[in-house]
């Protein structure tokens, strides 16, 4: 027999509505209206600024290590914009620009970054799932997740995120494939920022696209810029009308850039150069936005000057809130593991109650009920400390 | 070679450079562990003085990295991969069980995977969740993989040389909490580590106490000077490799000490100290005066950074385990 072709009708669209300089693609422009389109603009200040505060108060020892948003603003935000709180929000560990657009309070994102589980604690309607550390592990819950959606009736679709690297995890695949067999409305955002730490794009991965892969697993993959909000938007649209619709997931590949560090335990000096850096930063997400707002007369530069302050008003009075949460029973650290915990570990919160009537304050962790002053701890780098 | 004293990470790195430089089939794979020279530097220099052939940053996939690490050894290769944290080596696990810990088996011997699974682990530089638990219990409950884990800077740069030669995969966990710690003389000699021995870190004759990793440095470093003060004479032994677990020092000491205390990091529930107290009863105990007492962490997941110093086993609660078992009646 000789060899025959298949012939597969494959190709990625990629979609740039508002490029570096703000011109305007006038038909893809989506239509939204200036409350909008100003309110998108003010999370990407608040996020930004509060990603520079919150180095600040790393750096001060006063929160942990933490994954900053910077650069990452227009594919978070303009993709949050698409979809609903009644809709699932399954996060890796770097949308923070989501969170708050749904309305996780930052003062309790600080606590979590202080290292207290308690801040996590959400309301009972709440369809935000914590933060995934563990690259990919979250794909395959966004499945089940838009499953019990389906199953229940519901019109709600599950939205994903995970970076460039973690498209290498097999978790990721898995996930991919199970939404697709099973016809589910999940939407799988790829915020491709370039570096999975120290490791950049082109080696995770031989493909042209991230976006393509979707391809292999018989779902629609499209490739946009992540920076530019508009494109963002137009494109999440489109994935979640499709999943709201009953026609089956999607893929979404935005390329956009880590501005900064990993996490600040992270040193960029040691494997990137500062002119790619220099050259990412012309394609500032907030810049160019502000551009466009400025051109459409949505934005003056007063205006502007206001929601800055206002964004740096947000972040104070969260850093002020958070600054009186930081007391605690350090033996809730026995809740939650279980329902109910079994007798053996009710005794061993007994012993630990009664160690920590004697114990001496820990130095860089939470103090003991009697005294506030352990509050502020010591530096977090991935590097531990003389004792 | 330097002389200087030398801190668990540099002497780590020093072990890689030698052991690469005496065996051109040692293979570093893992993520970040190349341009970076591993998040936590312990394979600085590796990609420059070995090159991108010996020392290869590979995509996130733990389980491709540990499963690709047993193909590299049955070709002849002894590969040390990392894990970036224990806390997510996980992924590899089915790797390891299913195949890495049994493939002698599954070929009678006639394939091996002598490779070394290396990955920081456990509490105390206030990382993230998923960046501080203690879980050698996983691993060491497969038979067919050694489960070692170092204490101090001289015995990693021994016990990984040892690791990386030893015919069987080897899980190398490093306590990260004593990474920068302090710095100790590590010899210039090619000293390598018998696997499968306690060491006996300090001797005595009062009460045994049994540790490893970084509660080996708090039993050494700040209870025992607090006891030698009250003149209470610790006999402190070093597990070192966790499985297959050396019984004959432990029970030995036990015998002339009549008193055990065993400390770790892990969860009380089925972590080692149980394996420990379960031998001690059936080889010595008709020579314990005092049941054996297990201070270790709790049955919970290690507390966001905050609280993970109240999880973790401190000298307060090391110095009440030996006041139970010196006090029992």
């Amino acid at each position: 027999m000789p060899r025959r072709t298949i012939q597969l009708e494959h190709s990625i669209d990629y979609v740039q509505i508002l490029d570096e300089k703000a011109n305007v693609d006038a038909e893809l422009e989506p239509d939204l209206g200036k409350d909008d389109l100003l309110k998108l603009y003010s999370t990407m200040l608040t996020i930004r600024a509060y990603d520079n505060r919150r180095e600040k108060l790393q750096r001060q020892g006063r929160i942990g290590t933490f994954a900053p948003v910077f650069g990452q603003e227009a594919a978070q935000v303009g993709s949050a914009y698409c979809y609903k709180t009644t809709d699932w929000f399954v996060p890796s560990f770097r949308e923070t620009g989501i969170a708050l657009w749904r309305g996780f309070p930052l003062a309790n994102d600080l606590l979590y970054c202080a290292g207290y589980d308690e801040a996590i604690q959400m309301p009972e309607d709440s369809r935000d799932m914590p933060i995934a550390i563990p690259i990919g592990s979250q794909c395959a819950h966004a499945v089940g997740l838009a499953w019990s959606s389906v199953l229940k009736d519901e019109d709600a679709i599950a939205v994903t995120y995970i970076g460039d690297g973690g498209t290498s995890e097999g978790d990721f695949h898995e996930a991919m494939n199970f939404a697709a067999v099973l016809n589910l409305p999940v939407v799988f955002f790829v915020q491709n920022n370039h570096w999975a730490i120290s490791v950049p794009r082109h080696k995770q991965t031989k493909s042209k696209t991230i976006a393509q892969k979707a391809l292999a697993y018989g779902m629609p993959g499209v490739q946009v810029d992540g920076n530019d909000i508009l494109g963002v938007i137009h494109v999440m649209k489109d994935a979640v009308d499709r999943a709201r619709k009953g026609k089956g997931p999607s893929l979404i590949e935005a390329v956009t850039y880590r501005m900064k560090f990993h996490t600040t335990a992270d040193d960029p000096r040691k494997y990137r150069s500062q002119d790619e850096e220099t050259a990412w930063a012309k394609k500032d997400p907030i810049d160019r936005f502000q551009k466009y707002l400025t051109k459409k007369k949505v934005l003056t530069a007063a205006k502007d000057k206001e929601l800055r302050q206002e964004a740096e008003a947000v972040v104070q009075q969260a850093v002020e809130k958070f600054s009186t949460m930081l007391e605690g029973d350090p033996a809730h650290m026995f809740n939650h593991a279980w329902e109910t915990n079994p007798p053996y570990l009710e005794r061993q919160r007994k012993e630990f109650e009664q160690y920590l009537e004697k114990a001496e304050p820990k130095e860089g962790s939470v103090a003991p009920r009697k005294s506030k002053s352990g509050s502020s701890p010591g530096e977090a780098t991935a590097e531990a400390k003389a004792e | 070679m330097s002389t200087k004293p030398l801190n668990m990470v540099e002497s780590i790195n020093r072990a890689f450079f030698e052991e690469m430089e005496r065996d051109e089939a040692v293979i570093v794979l893992g993520e970040d562990v190349g341009l970076d020279g591993g998040i936590f530097r312990l394979t600085d220099g590796l990609l420059d003085k070995f090159g991108d052939k010996r020392v290869v940053d590979t995509p996130i996939a733990e389980s491709a990295i540990l499963g690709a690490s047993m193909g590299l050894a049955i070709g002849g290769f002894r590969p040390v991969c990392e894990m970036q944290f224990s806390g997510f080596s996980y992924y590899a696990f089915h790797q390891m069980e299913s195949q890495v810990s049994r493939i002698r088996r599954r070929t009678q011997g006639r394939f091996t995977a002598p490779l070394v699974m290396r990955m920081p682990y456990g509490a105390g530089v206030r990382a993230l969740e998923h960046h501080s638990e203690s879980r050698e219990a996983y691993w060491a409950h497969t038979p067919g993989v050694k489960v070692v884990i170092p204490s101090t800077p001289r015995n990693a740069r021994s016990i990984l040389k040892a690791s990386i030669r030893d015919p069987d995969p080897v899980v190398y966990m490093e306590p990260k909490a004593l990474y920068r710690k302090y710095r100790e003389e590590v010899p210039q000699d090619d000293e390598v580590a018998q696997l499968g021995k306690c060491h006996v870190a300090r001797e005595g004759g009062d009460v045994t106490i049994v540790a490893y990793g970084h509660m080996l440095y708090r039993t050494m470093q700040q209870a025992v000077p607090q006891l030698e003060e009250e003149g209470v004479d610790a006999e402190v032994i070093d597990v070192q490799t966790i499985s297959p677990l050396d019984s004959e020092t432990i029970i030995n000491s036990v015998k002339k000490t009549g008193r055990c205390v065993v400390v770790h990091e892990a969860p009380r529930t089925l972590g080692l100290g149980g394996e420990i107290v379960a031998r001690i009863n059936e080889d010595a105990l008709d020579h314990l005066e005092a049941p054996v007492a297990r201070v270790t962490g709790y049955d919970i997941h290690v507390p966001l950074l905050a609280r993970e110093e109240w999880y973790m086993p401190d000298k307060a609660r090391i110095l009440e385990g030996v006041q139970r078992v010196l006090t029992y009646a």
